[in-house]
């Protein structure tokens, strides 16, 4: 059981107002709250042992990168990865993908294949397009149906000896739809291609195994799950990491250098040219170990509850229309009532202290499918409550009134 | 009217309200009186970027006063062209380029002139100014 009171007391922002209002925080699936655990760790390595890492003799260098490294492998339990060197520290999702998208280019040759699926946001489908800009590569799309979900048979019907990557997303940022990898990844595994999944909106919610997944490539952002802005993880096989080439030169990523020629550092170091950012990344450890100690099961349990009461209460409201209506999915609303424009409910729910998102969500491809300028977002967290919800409902109420 | 006396009126106007709910109804019912645009010219090349939502400007000159229209898919948005508009409209394109904007701060839709803000009402004053400087040439 999850004790939402005694958890609400751990993050210190949920104490705020915002125009006069108390702060009613839906736009989870944008960024997440810190909690105070988390936040005082990053104040206990700027105050006690801010230090450059892996070069410094000096104990403060020694302590911060055993804390680094620490972090990697919590990290590395967490996703189950079997190695500590298959974790690489990026500053995001947006990072890791562009990471896999460079080094692919020395890979793929005109005439190969690159599948990516239409419920992506733009960072996913952008670094693609220019992949194949670069290589002659093409880029193919898995189609989806009016509830958001992908159409598996037009996927199998894409795969083919061309197929070198798929890519997709566990869950989609506008729609909140769960995709079925388990299944897109053993069918691109039977044309011998590679799958990078991004985890950017499922590892808030849900733990993934990327060994039983048997996924190549699987990527997230630290500030989604409670942890800081600026740092993310990339998940690749070693085999699959060691065949892509660096991505940026600097420190910190090479063996031996000389004006003839420079040896490139092992995984993980390969990956991670410069000073990286060493706080956040041990602060992402902290966050990990945060939300395990909550625990996963009782996140979803309780976060599908909160699902299932706002789209009850949600669909009382006369002319609201919910996009994304997939069998599975996880909680997040997005939604348009009449011909109001989500721009304008977003703003007056704002002057009410409510915070969702409006607009295209980064996936205008989603609001082209449904022919719609964009959509409000409502997306919750395990810190969230029925009651809050409850306020949403009278204040969109009340910002309809008022449009209409 | 000159802008300044337009903009203390429009100043005035809010000043009656007590609070934010009054003043957005305020605002969306001047949207409802917005000088529309004709739709010829709701082109691609009338939306003014920065904007949430859509927002189509378009002027013409007449007696050498410049005269605003506009559109705008959300109702908030098109409350604030309209009162940008009603400051702006059948004036001397000088005069627009000179004119300050900050009655907005003082009708308590400061928030709203931010730079960062999605509503894109700074892109808008851009926008009005852009015409006034096209205009301007030509009468110089």
């Amino acid at each position: 059981m999850l004790d939402v009171q005694k958890i609400r007391k751990d993050f210190p922002i949920l104490n705020r107002t915002v125009n006069g209002k108390p702060l009613i925080y839906f736009d989870n699936a944008a960024t997440s709250q810190t909690p105070q655990q988390v936040i005082d760790v990053i104040v206990d390595y700027y105050s006690n042992y801010n230090a450059n890492i892996h070069r410094g003799v000096h104990s403060l260098s020694q302590e911060a990168t055993d804390a680094y490294e620490q972090a990697r492998i919590k990290i590395q339990k967490h996703f189950n990865a079997k190695q500590s060197h298959e974790i690489i520290f990026t500053s995001g999702t947006t990072h890791s993908i562009n990471l896999v998208a460079n080094g692919f280019s020395s890979l793929l040759k005109k005439g190969d294949e690159i599948i990516v699926s239409a419920l992506e946001h733009h960072s996913n489908i952008v670094p693609w397009q220019m992949l194949c800009e670069r290589t002659g590569a093409s880029l193919k799309v898995i189609p989806m149906n009016e509830n958001g979900e992908l159409i598996l048979s037009d996927y199998d019907a894409l795969l083919n000896e061309h197929t070198k990557l798929v890519f997709v997303n566990h869950i989609s940022n506008a729609l909140g739809t769960i995709n079925p990898i388990e299944y897109i990844i053993e069918k691109a595994h039977a044309v011998d291609a590679a799958v990078l999944v991004d985890g950017a909106q499922s590892c808030p919610h849900l733990k993934p195994d990327v060994q039983a997944l048997d996924v190549d490539f699987y990527v997230c952002s630290a500030h989604k799950i409670c942890g800081p802005t600026g740092v993310g993880m990339l998940y690749g096989k070693e085999e699959w990491l060691n065949k892509l080439p660096p991505y940026q030169g600097g420190g910190e990523m090479i063996a031996e250098v000389s004006f003839a020629k420079t040896t490139y550092a092992g995984l993980p170091h390969k990956f991670e040219a410069g000073t990286p950012n060493i706080c956040g990344g041990i602060a992402f450890g902290a966050a990990l170990d945060y939300m395990n100690h909550i625990g996963f099961k009782n996140i979803a349990k309780y976060e599908n509850e909160l699902l299932d009461y706002g789209t009850e209460q949600l669909l009382k409201i006369e002319g609201l229309k919910i996009y994304g209506t997939a069998k599975e999915k996880t909680s997040v609303i997005s939604f348009n009532v009449g011909t109001i424009h989500p721009y304008d409910i977003g703003t007056i729910l704002d002057k009410m202290g409510i915070a969702v998102r409006t607009g295209h969500h980064c996936a205008q491809p989603i609001m082209d499918f449904y022919k719609i300028p964009g959509t409000i977002r409502a997306s919750f967290m395990f810190y969230n409550t029925k009651e809050e919800i409850d306020a949403f409902i009278v204040a969109l109420k009340k910002a309809i009134m008022m449009l209409s | 009217m000159t802008i300044e006396e337009v903009q203390n009126e429009i100043i005035e106007e809010f000043a009656m309200f007590e609070d934010w709910e009054e003043r957005y109804q305020y605002m969306i019912d001047l949207g409802k009186d917005l000088p529309l645009i004709e739709e010829k010219y709701k082109t691609d090349d009338n939306i003014i970027k920065g904007c949430q939502s859509k927002v189509w400007v378009h002027a013409n000159m007449q007696d050498d006063k410049i005269n605003f229209t506009a559109d705008s898919d959300a109702i908030i948005t098109k409350g604030i062209i309209a009162i940008l508009i009603r400051a702006f409209s059948n004036q001397h394109p000088k005069d627009i380029l000179e004119a300050n904007t900050d009655f907005i701060d003082k009708i308590g839709l400061k928030e709203h002139l931010s730079p960062t803000r999605a509503n894109g009402l700074v892109s808008m004053i851009k926008q009005l100014k852009l015409y006034a400087i096209a205009y301007q040439t030509q009468l110089n």
